[in-house]
Order: structure tokens, then C-alpha cells, then sequence
């Protein structure tokens, strides 16, 4: 059973390197590669879920001279979401050409989720930062096949996706120089152990990793490449990159400040964290609100939305340890579970909403929301989705996005963080305007000439439809994804 | 100031100055430049650590081992950087040729 975790990686790396070499079959390496891959991430977190977190040593070597991969929760439920949001994009891709970018898509994508499943897996430092590489350098590559005006944001992507991996390695050197050890768990011991004062080059190394990694989750003021990238991104790639590839740097974030710096993560950084979370949600969906085209709405709505995600900081940090009280431990679960289940929560319905804009823009022609008048009765199911989605991103019961705000809501109160009540609230009623918005640019106007509709196949519209009934409906029976989420946390309060 | 703090130091400042211009300037190669500029002001932190940590018989191994791996890394992210610069300025075709 516990081989699955180095499947996980290595299936796809396969299925990569297949469709680079017969590029007239990607789509279909692309499908049984992703059936296949879903399948393995399915029992994976089905055993996680049952017996608790799982480890492997690769040809049974072990740390500290082979290569440890581990899973959790909270690994297996990103696992998860990675392939059934891959599944739904693999199924999206083989509709047209233009949504994909082309046979190139194929070999690069398989590689970022063999990357991506790699971050997810990995049970020391420095593999996450090959790992990173990896999803890094082939997103670089998939945002480029949006054509000639991709070139640029996909450029600027590089820059800040290496610099940002520049400045995790410079933070991993720095935590080996500490603890002798490159190990995640046995890293957060010793530093843990060693110290009863937070070192400098303890607090310098937990700064730079910080700095990195949220310039490569696109956090606030460090976010202004990723609407340019994801927009001009072929819409497949879009889908991908919102849905999944942040997290993938909010997931080593919350690994290395949890796991790794328990001890010296002060309140202090974690409620800066939080605050600019804050700006995040609130600048996000302002200048969501102000954009003219559909893509750049939603890749705007991604800011906000990775903002709430950042809650998690403030929230749980007080509740590490043994020293905090149960009230504290209490909260940080909650915490834990409602940010991370927003996290999930955002996957699906962002992915969902970037299909759904590729949908309508293939349709029109264009993704201008002066050009979509007409389409909530000629594409009903692609104005559906978006609609399903927005619900879910703004957090309206009974969606998937309504439990892990509830979650966040609960730990704020238990924790006596009032203030950041407001924050989700607003949030939401801001998510609902800009969703709104793009709804209201959808219906028919009376007696208007409605210009021809390009065909879009149908199973591209469903690949979409099934990603927002998904956020909405694992709202209703969302306590096993949130028990899932608790396997091995490092936080305490649990039922 | 002991060797070890010698490059320490001018790693960091390496760093910092090749991150600073690579935020700084508009000219697609000179950020290029500064990218690498700033890994290998990274990459030679590691190596002044490798010799902080290292005992009798040399260096700390393991730290080299990561050096060469970041260099290979930094080694294909510059060329797919100057692949992307090359088609963004216009001199080549989609195809990558003339």
C-alpha cells in the first residue's frame, strides 16, 4: 500500500515522458495516465484516512542518505484534489486546441503533476525544492503556450517563481546549518529541542522562506504577475495553475512554519500574515470588479481568494505546542481545517470557473463581457458553473466554500480574534458582486442581433459543470474531507 | 573576519544585488544576468555553510551536493529564460527559426 506514494510521482513523470515521445497520442496517454493516476491518489487517501499518516523509504535506504517520501491529511487531501481537478482539466483539454495550447500541453502537464504530487509527497527539504522547480519551470512553460502575447507574463512568471525558489533553498541552507538535518519532521525536533530562544539564523531562515514562498502563492503586495500569467494562459492551463499550482507553495509554506519553525513562528508574524491576507481579499476582488474581460476577473478573484487562505497563520499559530491551552488548541484546529478546507474548497470551484470562462470566450470569440450578452440562455450550462462557482468562492451554505468559512469564523471566535470577522464577511459579499457581475453580462438583451456561436464540445462544458456541483455538494458532507484534513495535523484540538 | 564569514558575506551581498536588479530594470537579458547574479550569491552562502559545518576531512558533503543540484537547475532556467527573451524581442519565429 505504501508504494503508492512513489507511484504518485512516478506515473505521471511516465505518462510525461510517453506523450513527449508520441505527440499525436497526448490526449490519450493524457486520459489513462490521469484514470490512473486519480486511482492511486483516491486509495492513498482512503488509507490515509483509515491508518493514519503513511511513510516510505525509497529502495529502503532512509533518511538521512535515501530519499523519505511521506503523507499525512493534509497531503492526501491535496493529492486528491490535485487529481480530481486533473482529471477534470485532462477531459477539458482533449475538447479544443485552443483551451490547451497545442500537443505541447500534454508532456508539460503530466511533468507539473508529477511535480506537483512530488511536493506533496516529499518528506525532506530539499526534494521540495526540486520538487517546486519542477511545477515552477513547466507552468513557466504552459503559460507560454498561450502564443506570442504569453511570452512576457510567462517571463515574468519565471523570474518570480525561480526567485521565489532562491530564496526557500537560501532558508533550507540555513535550517541545515541549524539542525544538521534536511528531514522535515526531524528538522522541526531539533530546531525545536535546541532551542528555548528563537536563534537569529533560526527567525532569518523562517523570513526568507516566508518571503519566497508567498511571492510564489501570489500573496499581497507580492501578487501582481499572477493575473497577468493566468490570464493569458491557455484556459486549461489557467484552470490549473489557479486551482492547483498555488497551493503547492501554500503547502510547503504551511509545512516549514508548522512543522519545521513550531516553536519559532511568533504571533507576531503570523497576525502580518493574516493582515496581509486581509488587503489580499479586499485589493483582489476590487480590481476584479474593475476588469472588462472574464479571464482577468477571475484570475483577480485567485488573489482574494489565496488571501483568506493566510488566515490560517494568525489562527492556528497561537495553538502550537504543548504549553497552549485547549481553548487555543481548539481554535487552531478549527483554524486548520476551515483554511484548508477553503483550499480545497478554492480548487474546485476556481477550477470550475476558469472553465467555464474558456467555455464562454471559445464560444464568442472573445472573453469580453461586453461581447457575452446572450449566453445565459444559448451556453445555460457554461453560466451555470460560473454562477455554482462564484456561490461556492463567496461561501454561500450549503457549498464546500460555506464550511471552511464557518470553520474560520469558529476558530476566530473560540480564539477571541474578532477582528477577523469582518474580513470574511465583506470577502464574501465581494465575491458575490464580481460574480454577480459577469451573471448580469450574461442575459439576453431584448431585440439585440446576437452574433453566430463557435461550437464548443459538450464535454468540455461538463468537465467544467462536474468541478462547481463538486464544490457545492461536498459542502453537504464535507466531515470526512475536514477528518482527513486533521490525519497527523500538527496542531492539536481535535474531536 | 574569518573566511567563512568572508564569503558568507559576500554571498548575501551577491544575492541581494542580483535580486534588487533583476526587480529593478526593464531590460529582458540585463534580468536574466541578474537572476543568475543573485543564485550564484545563493549558492555560495551554501558553500560558506558547507565549510562552517565540515569537520576534519573537508567540507560538509551534503551541502556541496545541493550546491550542484541548484546549479543545474539555475543552468536550464537560464537557457529557458533566454528561450523566452529571444522569441519575446522577435528575432525568431514560433518554430525557432529565422
Amino acid at each position: 500500500m505504501n508504494d503508492t506514494l512513489g507511484a504518485l510521482v512516478l506515473l505521471p513523470l511516465g505518462g510525461a515522458v510517453l506523450a513527449a515521445l508520441l505527440p499525436r497520442h497526448g490526449p490519450w496517454v493524457g486520459i489513462v495516465t490521469a484514470a490512473a493516476t486519480l486511482a492511486l491518489a483516491l486509495t492513498t487517501a482512503a488509507a490515509v484516512y483509515r491508518s493514519g499518516p503513511r511513510h516510505l523509504e525509497l529502495a529502503g535506504w532512509g533518511a538521512p542518505l535515501g530519499i523519505d517520501l511521506r503523507a499525512d491529511g493534509l497531503s492526501a487531501a491535496m493529492l486528491a484534489l490535485t487529481a480530481v481537478v486533473g482529471v477534470a482539466t485532462t477531459v477539458y483539454a482533449t475538447g479544443s486546441d485552443a483551451a490547451s495550447g497545442r500537443p505541447l500541453f500534454w508532456p508539460l502537464w503530466l511533468a507539473l503533476w508529477s511535480g506537483l504530487n512530488a511536493v506533496y509527497v516529499s518528506g525532506d527539504l530539499f526534494n521540495t525544492y526540486v520538487a517546486l522547480e519542477l511545477v515552477g519551470l513547466s507552468a513557466v512553460a504552459l503559460v507560454a503556450l498561450g502564443g506570442r502575447d504569453a511570452y512576457p507574463p510567462a517571463l515574468r512568471y519565471l523570474f518570480v517563481a525561480v526567485l521565489g525558489s532562491l530564496a526557500y533553498l537560501l532558508g533550507v541552507a540555513l535550517v541545515y546549518a541549524e539542525a544538521g538535518t534536511l528531514d522535515i519532521v526531524e528538522a522541526g525536533e531539533r530546531l525545536d529541542g535546541a532551542t528555548t530562544a528563537v536563534t537569529a539564523l533560526t527567525a532569518t531562515a523562517l523570513a526568507v522562506m516566508a518571503l519566497g514562498l508567498a511571492l510564489k502563492t501570489a500573496l499581497f503586495p507580492l501578487h501582481a504577475w499572477l493575473p497577468q500569467a493566468h490570464a493569458a494562459a491557455p484556459s486549461a492551463v489557467s484552470a490549473i495553475l489557479s486551482a492547483l499550482v498555488v497551493k503547492a507553495s501554500l503547502f510547503v509554506l504551511v509545512r516549514v512554519w508548522f512543522v519545521v519553525f513550531g516553536g519559532a513562528a511568533t504571533p507576531g508574524a503570523a497576525q502580518l500574515l493574516g493582515i496581509l491576507g486581509t488587503v489580499a481579499v479586499v485589493w483582489g476582488a476590487v480590481l476584479a470588479l474593475r476588469q472588462p474581460r472574464l479571464k482577468p476577473i477571475v484570475a483577480y478573484s485567485t488573489v482574494a481568494q489565496v488571501g483568506y487562505l493566510f488566515l490560517l497563520f494568525p489562527l492556528a499559530t497561537p495553538g502550537l505546542g504543548e504549553a497552549a491551552g485547549t481553548t487555543a488548541a481548539q481554535a487552531a484546529y478549527a483554524g486548520w481545517t476551515g483554511a484548508l478546507g477553503l483550499a480545497l474548497a478554492h480548487g474546485l470551484a476556481k477550477a470550475a470557473m476558469f472553465m467555464a470562462a474558456g467555455t464562454l470566450a471559445l464560444a464568442h470569440g472573445s472573453d469580453r463581457l461586453t461581447d457575452l450578452r446572450g449566453a445565459a440562455t444559448r451556453m445555460p450550462m457554461s453560466t451555470l458553473t460560473f454562477g455554482l462557482a462564484g456561490a461556492s468562492l463567496a461561501g454561500l451554505p450549503p457549498t464546500f466554500g460555506f464550511v471552511g468559512k464557518w470553520q474560520l469564523l469558529q476558530a476566530s471566535l473560540i480564539s477571541g480574534q474578532w477582528w477577523w470577522l469582518p474580513v470574511l464577511l465583506v470577502g464574501g459579499l465581494l465575491t458575490a458582486a464580481y460574480t454577480v457581475r459577469v451573471l448580469g453580462a450574461t442575459v439576453n438583451p431584448p431585440d439585440a442581433e446576437l452574433a453566430p456561436l463557435a461550437p464548443v464540445p459538450r464535454r468540455m462544458e461538463w468537465a467544467a459543470l462536474s468541478m462547481a456541483a463538486l464544490a457545492v455538494m461536498l459542502g453537504v458532507s464535507s466531515s470526512g474531507l475536514l477528518g482527513l484534513l486533521g490525519v497527523g495535523a500538527p496542531v492539536g484540538g481535535g474531536p | 573576519m574569518t573566511r567563512e564569514e568572508l564569503f558568507l558575506a559576500v554571498g548575501a551581498g551577491l544575492a541581494v544585488l542580483g535580486a534588487a536588479r533583476l526587480l529593478l530594470t526593464r531590460d529582458l537579458l540585463t534580468r536574466v544576468l541578474a537572476l543568475n547574479v543573485a543564485s550564484g550569491g545563493v549558492l555560495m552562502i551554501l558553500v560558506a555553510l558547507a565549510l562552517r559545518g565540515g569537520g576534519p576531512d573537508g567540507p560538509d558533503p551534503v551541502l556541496h551536493a545541493l550546491v550542484l543540484t541548484g546549479i543545474v537547475i539555475t543552468v536550464s532556467v537560464t537557457g529557458f529564460a533566454i528561450g523566452l527573451v529571444r522569441r519575446i524581442e522577435g528575432d525568431l519565429t514560433e518554430g525557432g527559426r529565422r
